[in-house]
């Protein structure tokens, strides 16, 4: 009996996931024997010769060269008995059942009778058209010439499709070859001729659709789509398939769905076609009080396993109502978020900037011991000072504030003690001075806290230096800081005053040893030439990293900031 | 005993040369005088057998039957010469790419597959075999065959005189192992205890990608006399050759002469492993090179010369080296997954009471898989 035996890419190497299908050095209708080259693929060590592990006739092949396929999926079809009979079909049935049972039903609890029924259908269609379609169905050849011609806009393409559809078809039902073949046929003559009318057949056809690879885009386009129920998608890049059975095709989506979640992981995971979900114990005991069905989460571990996260992932989807309305449920942070049954609470997933900005705080707050030194300072000559920036024309496009002032004293203080300029690297175990400054400078913005720096702000003059922190700030507040703009900060200057803050104990951007909070700028009594006077006096704050940084030198850095805001002039001196 | 030999230009012990021309040799001549033609014929039969057997197994591991492969191809007179000159109650201790060693000593070269299947750590009995497990760390077992071969020293089966008592050791490495400080070590210990253990070193110019020039200045039989071991260096594709210096090697060794080096000049025709890409390192003109100097080609050329290698014969081997490709097809597809407490199985050679609490740990782990309904031994793959 003809006996079609698919191929899977092997792991040419060790530990190799994938491949890339280079030439093939045979055509659908070849005769092959066993070890003749039958591929060349390119792995990420070398080229490779497969040679073929059976003799027979190539009945399809399923992966088009320059396709990179996961290992394990199927990459040519041989018919290992060209010359037999076929079958009585009966064996055929419960192949199919099995099959089209696993693949639409097994993998998506809620549409599991519904799968079975509808793959029953699909084989009693198939039946019919083996019964109208019995001479051609002998022989595929024939079939896939026969689509070619009724799509002549595509000859080659239809051809192999063709082939590859009446093929597939029969690997996917597992049963007979007679009615593998119609089954094929009848895809083929759904799709080409009334595309997603049938009502039953699309749960077949679209899960082989997914698989339809080989035949590629111009046959797909046509809606000709191969049948394999149960072997999910073998092609994670072929996203532009149409589904044929589009109004129907729930239970097939749900099938590839469910089979690997993403197509990218659907060519692993599929092959396996694993009866049952596989997890580990601890899992499978969560998954119980939960009161999930493990065989209803997508997997995502490696070798399609059911991780904790998975089962906790399709608790949660569970569980999700929608927003209940109540005063201020249209606030922007809470547009993800969903309302607890009692409608007291909101749980909004954790992403994007609050991510970041929540994994940077763990990081830095748990790894770099912080000290905090305070300083309160008379500014009331740097007060003189921007004022007398502001009204010069040098300064007139600029925004010239305090903060660019102890920007400026920052550096100079940088300049005077180096060693704060420097960045723990635990990994190698040294320490990493750097002869620059990125000035970082901590922003709230609508996305959430940033912290994009001025490039080597050492070198900037400080009409250059308001310049960049203007720019800086400007691009914060767009929401369009680009991961670049926050990369390898040297020291940060978070500006708390703005909030009307008198100090605070900041958190070290990771990475850095040391961080400036700028406090509110107040006119308060202050004791200037022995007399009670009133002065613009802040408070600063400086965090550094203790294991770099000893307590002398953070209060020395602190102590230079302050000198040069209590009187700018000392910056001549010191710069 | 090199010092004696007439060299070929590259300062090889030969005896057939690579057109298959008989080349005398006043010292080793004697010791294959008694292979006649049928004699000839099992080492050609051997070669072409294993040969078979290496093009198989790659094939089968590019078709996703095994994990990985260690082609020998190109090195079955070293191996096939050095095997036939061995006694059975001598032990051999190969890395991982003997083959034709491990057919010679008569392990099924289908069990051999078990270990590159990875469903066995070994796949064959040692002790029945005088044969080894293979070892894939480089060099290592050089030290546990110059352990062995001390221990035959201390059980009397050194140097007594009879020839169905003496026993010595043949370790196998190649190249690359050379450089390895676990050889070195193994030299070091064979020569001041005058261990009966023949070092065998298929020099087969590549260790992976690294050429022999980056291991060595010198040729590698030239380390045996720093360590106080003899050497010699013979061309590994000359099956005579190799019988002979290896007969020579374990003669002395078994009446207690001591360790001595042999350095086997041959070539890796195939890649390291199937993991491995030599083009990436090697050009095809070296690999033509060494194709003209081919194993096989070289006995059955000599072989036709002697008008000894009839057509009937060959067409015997060819199809005897087909069935025995297709048995292996055949048994390396068969060969289920081992039930995984069997890993237990050999960790101690007697009951062992804390690898029993280990297994029975284990075993009910693996039991907890099963409470969805299904047993994890399914199929294999």
């Amino acid at each position: 009996m003809p006996t079609y035996q698919q191929f899977p890419l092997p792991d040419a190497g060790e530990g190799l996931t994938e491949a890339e299908i280079v030439a093939w050095h045979v055509a659908v209708g070849d005769a092959v024997e066993v070890n003749q080259t039958i591929v060349e693929i390119e792995t990420a060590k070398s080229l490779v010769d497969l040679p073929s592990p059976w003799t027979g006739i190539v009945s399809a092949i399923l992966v088009e060269p320059g396709q990179t396929v996961d290992v394990g999926t199927p990459i040519i079809e041989i018919d290992t008995d060209p010359t037999g009979e076929a079958p009585a079909p009966a064996t055929g049935h419960g192949g199919a059942i099995e099959h089209g049972h696993r693949g639409g039903g097994d993998r998506h609890a809620g549409v599991e009778p519904g799968g079975a029924d509808e793959v029953a259908a699909v084989r009693e269609q198939a039946e019919a058209a083996r019964r109208t379609a019995q001479v051609q169905a002998h022989e595929e050849h024939a079939a896939g010439l026969d689509r070619g011609t009724t799509a002549p806009g595509s000859r080659t393409a239809g051809r192999r499709s063709g082939d590859a559809t009446a093929s597939r078809a029969a690997a996917g039902l597992g049963g007979t070859p007679a009615e593998r073949t119609s089954a094929g046929l009848t895809s083929g003559a759904t799709g080409g001729g009334t595309t997603g009318t049938s009502g039953s057949a699309p749960a077949v056809t679209s899960a082989g659709g997914a698989t339809t690879s080989a035949g590629g885009t111009d046959a797909a386009g046509e809606g000709r789509q191969a049948v394999l129920v149960g072997y999910g998608l073998a092609d994670p890049g072929a996203t532009r398939r149409p589904r044929g059975g589009a109004p129907s095709a729930g239970t097939a989506g749900a099938t590839a769905t469910a089979a690997g979640g993403v197509p990218g992981q659907a060519a692993s995971a599929a092959p396996r076609a694993a009866a049952h979900a596989l997890a580990k114990p601890p899992v499978r005991k969560l998954a119980r009080e939960l009161g999930v069905d493990l065989d209803s989460v997508t997997p995502t571990g490696p070798g399609g396993i059911v991780t904790r996260e998975d089962v906790l992932a399709h608790a949660a989807q569970a569980e999700a109502r929608t927003l209940a309305t109540y005063p201020g449920d249209d606030k922007p942070w809470l547009a993800s978020g969903t309302v607890s049954p009692d409608g007291r609470q909101t749980r909004v997933p954790v992403k994007s900037v609050r991510k970041r900005t929540a994994e940077a705080m763990v990081t830095s707050a748990f790894t770099a011991p912080h000290v905090t030194v305070f300083h309160t300072v008379d500014v009331t000559r740097t007060m003189r000072l921007v004022e007398r920036l502001r009204a010069d024309k040098e300064f007139a496009d600029v925004r010239v504030t305090p903060l660019l002032i102890a920007a400026k004293a920052l550096m100079l203080a940088v300049r005077r003690h180096p060693e704060i300029n420097a960045s723990w690297d635990d990994a190698a175990q040294e320490i990493v001075y750097k002869h620059y400054i990125n000035l970082g400078i901590a922003a709230a913005t609508p996305r959430g806290l940033v912290v994009p720096n001025v490039k080597d702000a050492h070198r900037l003059s400080l009409l250059e230096l308001a310049r960049g922190l203007g720019e800086l700030t400007a691009t914060a507040r767009a929401g369009r800081t680009s991961p670049s703009d926050m990369a390898d900060g040297t020291i940060t200057i978070t500006n708390v005053g703005v909030f009307g803050i008198d100090t605070g104990t900041p958190i070290l951007n990771p990475g850095e040893a040391a961080i400036l909070a700028f406090g509110a700028i107040r006119l308060q009594p202050w004791v200037h030439k022995g007399k009670v006077k009133p002065r613009h006096v802040t408070q600063l704050a400086l965090s550094f990293d203790h294991r770099l940084v000893d307590g002398e030198l953070g209060a020395r850095v602190l102590a230079d900031v302050a000198s040069v805001l209590a009187d700018p002039a000392q910056g001549l001196v010191w710069g | 005993m090199s010092q004696t030999s007439p060299p070929t230009d590259d300062g090889l012990v030969q005896l057939l040369t690579p057109t298959g021309e008989r080349v005398p040799h006043p010292d080793l001549d004697a010791r294959v005088a008694h292979l006649d033609a049928d004699g000839l014929r099992a080492l050609y039969r051997d070669m072409v057998l294993v040969r078979r057997f290496d093009t198989e197994a790659t094939s089968l591991q590019r078709q996703g039957e095994l994990a990985l492969f260690a082609q020998g191809l190109g090195q079955e007179a070293a191996q096939i010469g050095s095997a036939h000159a061995m006694t059975p109650h001598d032990h051999v201790f190969p890395s991982y790419r003997e083959h034709g060693v491990a057919h010679v000593r008569g392990v099924d070269l289908a069990q051999v597959l078990r270990l590159f299947r990875g469903i066995d750590h070994g796949g064959w009995d040692p002790v029945a075999h005088g044969f080894h497990l293979y070892t894939l760390v480089i060099g290592s077992h050089t030290l546990h065959a110059t352990g062995y071969a001390m221990g035959l020293q201390r059980d009397g089966l050194v140097g007594t005189g009879d020839p169905e008592r003496d026993a010595a050791v043949v370790v196998y490495f190649g190249d690359g192992a050379t450089s390895q400080g676990d050889v070195n070590e193994a030299l070091v210990f064979a020569a001041v205890n005058n261990a009966p253990v023949v070092f065998f070193c298929q020099n087969n110019q590549w260790a992976i990608s690294e050429p022999t020039t980056k291991q060595a200045r010198v040729p590698l039989a030239d380390r045996g006399p720093g360590f106080g071991v003899p050497s010699v260096r013979v061309d590994g594709n000359d099956v005579l050759a190799t019988y002979a210096v290896t007969q020579q090697a374990l003669e002395r060794a078994r009446t207690g002469g001591g360790p001595t080096f042999i350095e086997a000049f041959t070539y890796r025709m195939g890649a390291h492993t199937t993991s491995d890409d030599p083009t990436r390192y090697r050009t095809s003109a070296e690999e033509e090179y060494w194709r003209r100097r081919d194993p096989i080609d070289r006995l059955r050329l000599h072989l036709e010369e002697l008008g000894e290698l009839s057509a009937e014969f060959v067409e015997q081997v060819a199809d005897e080296a087909d069935a025995l490709g297709e048995r292996i097809r055949t048994e390396v597809r068969a060969m289920g997954r081992p039930s995984s407490a069997s890993m237990f199985e050999h960790v101690y050679a007697t009951p062992h009471s804390v690898v029993e609490g280990e297994r029975a740990w284990f075993e009910r782990y693996e039991a907890s898989f099963t409470d969805a309904g299904q047993s994890r031994e399914g199929s294999h793959r």
